[in-house]
């Protein structure tokens, strides 16, 4: 194993170059702090993947250990709850934070040529470097605490981010939203946290899993007491995190962020928004995956429901857009649905827990080819300087890396055998069919509507309509930009044929990957039809796409609408909180609250001019007064007080 | 038939509202502090009374009177002085002018 | 180290400024002489470590004491704990910073630093008294300076929030004096906080002077529904004055809250925790939705103080050592977070003439260094990581959750589900005033911060960052503190 300073350098070298870019990057680096992001983001690569070569290969007795390889406490609430910076390296850790460096040293390649020019280009190289940061000190954490802290940085980078073109109301718009959106999700891993931390004792990933899992301590019977609207506090806790995972994972119904998010630069979106924080959610679950499986069966089970559901809301809306990013954007989301749901039907160790390493999986592959879709996404985006499938169409013959990876990569998401896509999805659907056949179901259409919508982008893109040039600038991208689309196609053909299981399993007890020739044959069918289906129509130009979507009627429109539901949470945050609570709020401060001093204050001075008035100036008057004085005095000290 | 204390009692209270009346309800000033006089002097009237019926062997109400008597002097040679410097001032002994003292 | 130097020094200082002859000799006097203050609080913070550790068990250090009335046993008692420390330095900063954003104050330059330098007397003054009596002198020297501060200085309805603010403090104070007067009279005859404290006072008269002195101190630190002196008097003071106004006085409430009402009266604040609490929650649910609702810069920050400082007000309710240690992070973190963001209101306003967020946008194109603090500032105000905001909150969440009922528990939620709420707003001032396109060409005119903002700035987020990123040291030195109060409330 490498030494402690090493592996802390993984995370520490992006955060250093955020701060030298961050502060220097502005006025002195200029476009150099661009390479010197790469240069480190290049080594931290380099050092995962050493972390990681021996780690699996570092002898153990059958079962891959948890290193605590560094635990500082940085918080001291009490005698037994600290927050601690801790690395805790596992199998999934691990190979989290190969998929991290990798994809982001990608991107950082990929963006000296995509972002040339650009009048913030050290600013955005900070942000890289912040978010990457963030994202690898979140997958490393040991205590839940660290993790919820990491989680916010890379909420917040993904913020910057979007937002990088701030001048844009449209992107000002998304990363609010997406910020927003995300932080209501993190309230509930927050409560969720605070709720399991009470349970267990410890915010620490490792003692808390252990003490509650183990029947001995006792510490789920007595949450199991202690309940909150006929469900347990530990089910309140796991399902609250969970709430949390799912908003950063884009999960529905807390999705809505996700398409706007495509606001961001093309190749942020591949890092943060496809490949790396989007599976954040997924990781969470896989982390506390012992608690989930063994304390709260049922909130496992509603994983796998809003993971299924998620899918196939997502693949059927991805169908009906236009915008290239935005497609790929649901097809984000279904396919984190998907590995969601394979946690969701997984059990706790041995063959069960197939679906854990088949999640793990999806969402290694998942990376490779989904970081590669919208890198190449950006090339075309970069080409004709639109992200509409309208403005496109023909573009092989301009862009011939580009249309050959972008191929790779849908071939791979459809499931077609031997990519990497394949032996992921077959995994996952194989747990699927094991445990919950409505599921299966579920993922069997999605994945032939995977198959569908992809080939649609894909056609629509590089065949359909010969391509017209209309606009001036087109930049073939340099050999930075096609550089790390080849490697991702490589990794995205290829990366599938690594017997996964061998190395991540839910008990960390090496897993024979098995392959059921005979059950391939379904989902491959369906993945084909998909894929014939999306020929037929978006092949070559004609108008069987808009007389399809006649016929469809209202599933059409709605669909197109994203089914409505930005309009419905408009209508909640817009008309009920800001509206009714806010508004009554301001006005009950200024009117009731202030409204009292201000009359205490106005009270007194109107009876203060009131008994002013006695004050006449006239000596007759006080005469008066003074008589009547004396008088009453006279008779109560004669008749009444005797 | 002798004269009695309430005799002497019933006119100093008399004299005494007479003063009241004249200082609630003249404007003149001179008029006011002339009703002020009837008043002392309805007190005089009193101490005097009380000193010879109900502590014949003593004297105290005696000087009193001729305290206030005293005072009685000074005060009218005061309150002449503030009305004629009023006079000057406002060019007026009505009372209802002198209200600068208001609020 | 002799505490009097933290009253010598302002004093000193103050005085310098008045025989200067000229603007710049004021300006340099009075930022030598804060940065005096700062060294000696910093010094301060290093000596009282090196003390704790000679002397573990006492509770005040540096004590010291002199005879002053002795025939009614008023005393000049100066000691400080963690608690004081951490606000000492926290107004030594934001007098510094306070300093540096008055750089171009025209009018009546001289008087105007002299206020702000007595006004920070009054706070140290305020945080090193351990005789009630002197701590309350303290007190009313610091709330003379805002009224003349917001009354000369100020902008828009100045006289009204100047008088709205001095009447409402001094009713507070006027509480707070009851208060103490009962103190003396039910507990042998002294002012003395360490005296009171092994006097027991006797339980019924904690029930009648608890909620005087906690309401008293309240006014001061914008217990709801005592708060409205804040938007006002925020929204009307000149830059410096809101900061120290937020930064400062409002600490000086929460400051009594714990040292004077919880810890000599524990029976009295079990007795009305729950009514704290529940009144702090309304009041950070409540501040964080009227402040969805503001559209001057000035009052966003001014209500979402309000409900910032609820959680402080939480974390004392809450009576855990956990929660009480966050309040007094709180406390701290606030300070340093809401001057630096009406220096930074401040700044935004020299530029635009404009507090209204709706009039603004795309400032980041024009003041890269303004709107990123104003950026960073804001991310502290709703809880980033990395900031001072968060490290205080949680620790109040996780302290506020160690109380197992149903009642705190819902509580807890509540107060926890403002961070959204905050979020919204503050992303809605950042995106409306950084972001976005420049609305008013006029903007794009505009330079950058000058070298004593950024130095203010810069000091200021030196300090959140301090916090924020390794908070074990203010944890360290506040845990003692708020575990003396914890002794007193289990009756140790």
């Amino acid at each position: 194993m490498p030494g402690t300073l090493l592996i802390a350098l993984i995370p520490l070298l992006p955060l250093a170059g955020f701060i030298i870019a961050g502060l220097f990057g502005r006025k002195y680096l200029g476009r150099s702090a661009g390479y010197l992001g790469t240069a480190l983001m290049l080594a931290s690569a380099l050092l995962a993947i050493y972390t990681a070569y021996s780690y699996f290969t570092a002898p153990n007795g059958g079962e891959y250990p948890k290193i605590k390889v560094l635990d500082l406490t940085w918080l001291q609430f009490s005698d037994h709850l600290s927050i601690n910076m801790g690395i805790l390296l596992d199998p999934i850790s691990v190979m989290m934070i190969v998929v991290v460096t990798l994809i982001s040293l990608m991107v950082h390649i990929y963006s000296l040529a995509y972002l040339k020019g650009e009048e913030r280009f050290p600013t955005y190289y900070a942000y890289l470097g912040l978010f990457t940061f963030s994202m690898l000190g979140l997958v490393l954490a040991s205590n839940i605490f660290q993790t919820y802290i990491f989680w916010e940085l890379v909420g917040v980078s993904s913020f910057l981010l979007i937002g990088y073109y701030y001048d844009r109301p449209s992107a000002v718009a998304a990363c609010k939203k997406a910020f927003i959106v995300t932080r209501f999700a993190d309230l509930g891993f927050l409560i969720g946290i605070l709720i399991l931390s009470n349970a267990s004792g410890t915010l620490d990933f490792d003692t808390m899993i252990s003490t509650l899992t183990s029947p001995e301590t006792g510490a789920a019977q007595k949450s199991v007491a202690a309940s909150f609207l006929g469900f347990s506090a530990l089910t309140w806790g796991a399902a609250l995190v969970f709430i949390g995972g799912a908003g950063k994972s884009a999960m529905f119904p807390l999705h809505i962020w996700l398409p706007d998010a495509m606001e961001g630069p093309t190749p942020v979106s591949a890092l943060i928004h496809a490949a790396t924080m989007v599976v954040a959610g997924v990781y969470l679950v896989a982390r506390l995956f012992p608690v989930f499986a063994v304390c709260t069966p049922g909130v496992l089970e509603m994983v796998g429901w809003v993971g299924a559901i998620s899918a196939i809301i997502a693949a059927i809306i991805a169908c009906t857009q236009t915008d290239i990013k935005r497609v790929l954007a649901y097809s984000t989301m279904s396919q984190i649905g998907y590995m969601m749901f394979a946690l969701g039907v997984s059990k706790y160790g041995g063959e069960a827990g197939l679906g854990y390493t088949a999640s793990m999986f999806h969402l290694f592959t998942h990376a490779m080819f989904k970081a590669l879709l919208f890198l190449g996404a950006g090339a075309v985006i970069h080409y004709v300087h639109s992200n509409d499938m309208k403005d496109m169409g023909g573009l092989r013959k301009q862009l011939p890396v580009t249309h050959l990876t972008f191929l790779i990569a849908c071939l791979a998401i459809a499931g077609v055998p031997p990519l990497a896509g394949f032996f992921s999805k077959e995994e996952i659907l194989l747990a699927a069919h094991h445990h919950n056949m409505a599921i299966y179901w579920i993922a069997l259409l999605t994945s032939g509507l995977t198959a569908f919508y992809m080939f649609r982008l894909y056609f629509s893109i590089f065949w359909s309509k010969p391509y017209q040039p209309h606009g001036e600038h087109h930049h073939h991208g340099s050999v930075l930009m096609t550089g790390p689309l080849v490697l991702l196609g490589i990794g995205a053909a290829f990366a599938g044929l690594i017997p996964f299981g061998h190395f991540v399993s839910s008990d960390r007890i090496p897993l024979a990957s098995h392959f059921d020739l005979s059950f391939s044959v379904l989902p491959v069918a369906l993945g084909l039809l998909g894929i014939l289906a999306a020929m037929w129509v978006y092949a070559r130009q004609s108008d069987r796409a808009d007389k399809i979507a006649a016929a469809m009627g209202g599933l059409y429109k709605s669909a197109y609408r994203k089914f409505y539901i930005d309009e419905v949470y408009q209508f909640v945050t817009k008309k009920i909180l800001f509206n009714i609570v806010g508004r009554t709020a301001a006005w009950f401060d200024r009117t009731i609250v202030d409204g009292a001093v201000n009359m205490t204050g106005t009270a007194t001075q109107k009876i203060a001019a009131g008994i002013k008035k006695i004050q006449s100036g006239k000596v007759q008057q006080y005469a008066v007064y003074f008589l009547t004085g004396m008088i009453l005095l006279a008779v109560l000290f004669i008749y009444l007080l005797k | 038939m002798q004269p009695g204390l309430y005799h002497i009692l019933f006119i100093s209270g008399a004299l005494f509202f007479t003063g009241v009346y004249g200082f609630l309800t003249r404007r003149n000033l001179i008029t006011m502090l002339m009703s002020i006089e009837l008043i002392l002097n309805s007190v005089n009237l009193n101490f005097v009374a009380f000193n010879k019926y109900v502590w014949p062997g003593k004297m105290d109400g005696l000087f009193f009177t001729l305290f206030i008597i005293a005072i009685a002097a000074a005060e009218a040679a005061v309150a002449i002085a503030i009305i004629i410097n009023l006079y000057r001032s406002h060019k007026s002994i009505d009372v209802e002018n002198a209200e600068d003292l208001k609020y | 180290m002799n505490l009097l130097l933290l009253i010598g020094a302002p004093l000193l200082t103050a005085i310098a400024v008045l025989t200067c002859r000229n603007k710049e000799q004021v300006k340099w006097v009075s930022l030598t002489g804060s940065f005096i203050q700062l060294g000696l609080s910093v010094a301060l913070y290093f000596l009282f470590q090196q003390e704790k550790a000679l002397h573990p068990g006492d509770q005040f250090l540096f004590n010291q004491e002199h005879k002053l009335f002795e025939a009614i046993n008023i005393n000049l008692h100066f000691g400080v704990d963690g608690l004081g420390v951490a606000m000492i330095m926290l107004t030594s900063l934001v007098l510094v910073a306070g300093v540096l954003v008055s750089w171009n104050v025209e009018k009546m330059t001289k008087e105007f630093y002299f206020l702000l330098l007595l006004l920070a007397l009054g706070a140290y003054g305020f945080f090193i008294s351990l005789d009630l009596f002197i701590l309350f002198f303290f007190l009313e020297i610091s709330v003379i300076p805002k009224y003349l501060l917001i009354g000369i200085w100020g902008s828009g309805k100045k006289e009204y929030s100047a008088n709205k603010l001095a009447l409402m403090l001094m009713g507070g104070s006027a509480l707070i004096l009851v208060g103490i007067l009962g103190l003396y009279f039910t507990s042998g005859h002294s002012f003395d906080i360490m005296v009171l404290a092994l006097n027991n006072v006797p339980t019924q008269a904690q029930y009648i002077i608890f909620p005087l002195l906690f309401a008293g101190f309240g006014v001061f630190t914008a217990l709801f529904p005592l708060h409205t002196w804040v938007p006002d008097g925020h929204s009307s003071a000149p830059t410096a004055g809101s900061m120290f106004l937020a930064g400062i006085s409002m600490k000086l409430g929460g400051y009594g809250c714990l040292r004077v009402a919880t810890y000599l009266l524990p029976e009295g604040a079990k007795e009305y925790a729950n009514i704290i609490i529940v009144l702090s929650v309304i009041a950070i649910l409540y501040g964080a939705f009227a402040t969805m609702m503001q559209k001057d810069l000035k009052y966003i920050n001014a209500y979402s103080s309000v409900s910032h400082v609820g959680f402080s007000l939480l974390g004392i309710g809450m009576l855990t050592q956990t929660a009480i240690t966050g309040a007094m992070m709180q406390m701290v973190s606030h300070g340093l977070m809401t001057a630096l963001f009406f220096a930074v209101i401040g700044m935004i306003y020299d530029r635009t003439h404009t507090r209204m967020v709706n009039e603004m946008g795309g400032l980041m194109k024009v003041m890269p260094f303004i709107t990123t603090v104003f950026f960073l500032v804001g991310l502290c105000s709703l809880g980033l990581p990395g900031l001072s905001g968060f490290v205080a909150e949680m620790t109040v969440f996780v302290g506020s959750w160690e109380n197992g009922d149903a009642f705190h528990r819902i509580a807890t939620i509540a107060a926890t589900a403002s961070i959204v709420v905050t979020a919204v707003y503050i992303l809605r001032a950042i995106g409306n005033t950084a972001m976005g396109p420049i609305k008013n060409e006029a903007h794009l005119q505009l330079k950058d911060a000058t070298w004593n903002e950024r130095l203010a700035a810069i000091l200021l987020l030196g300090g959140i960052l301090a916090i924020g990123i390794v908070p074990g040291w203010l944890n360290d030195l506040l845990q003692p503190a708020a575990h003396e109060i914890m002794n007193r409330l289990s009756g140790k």
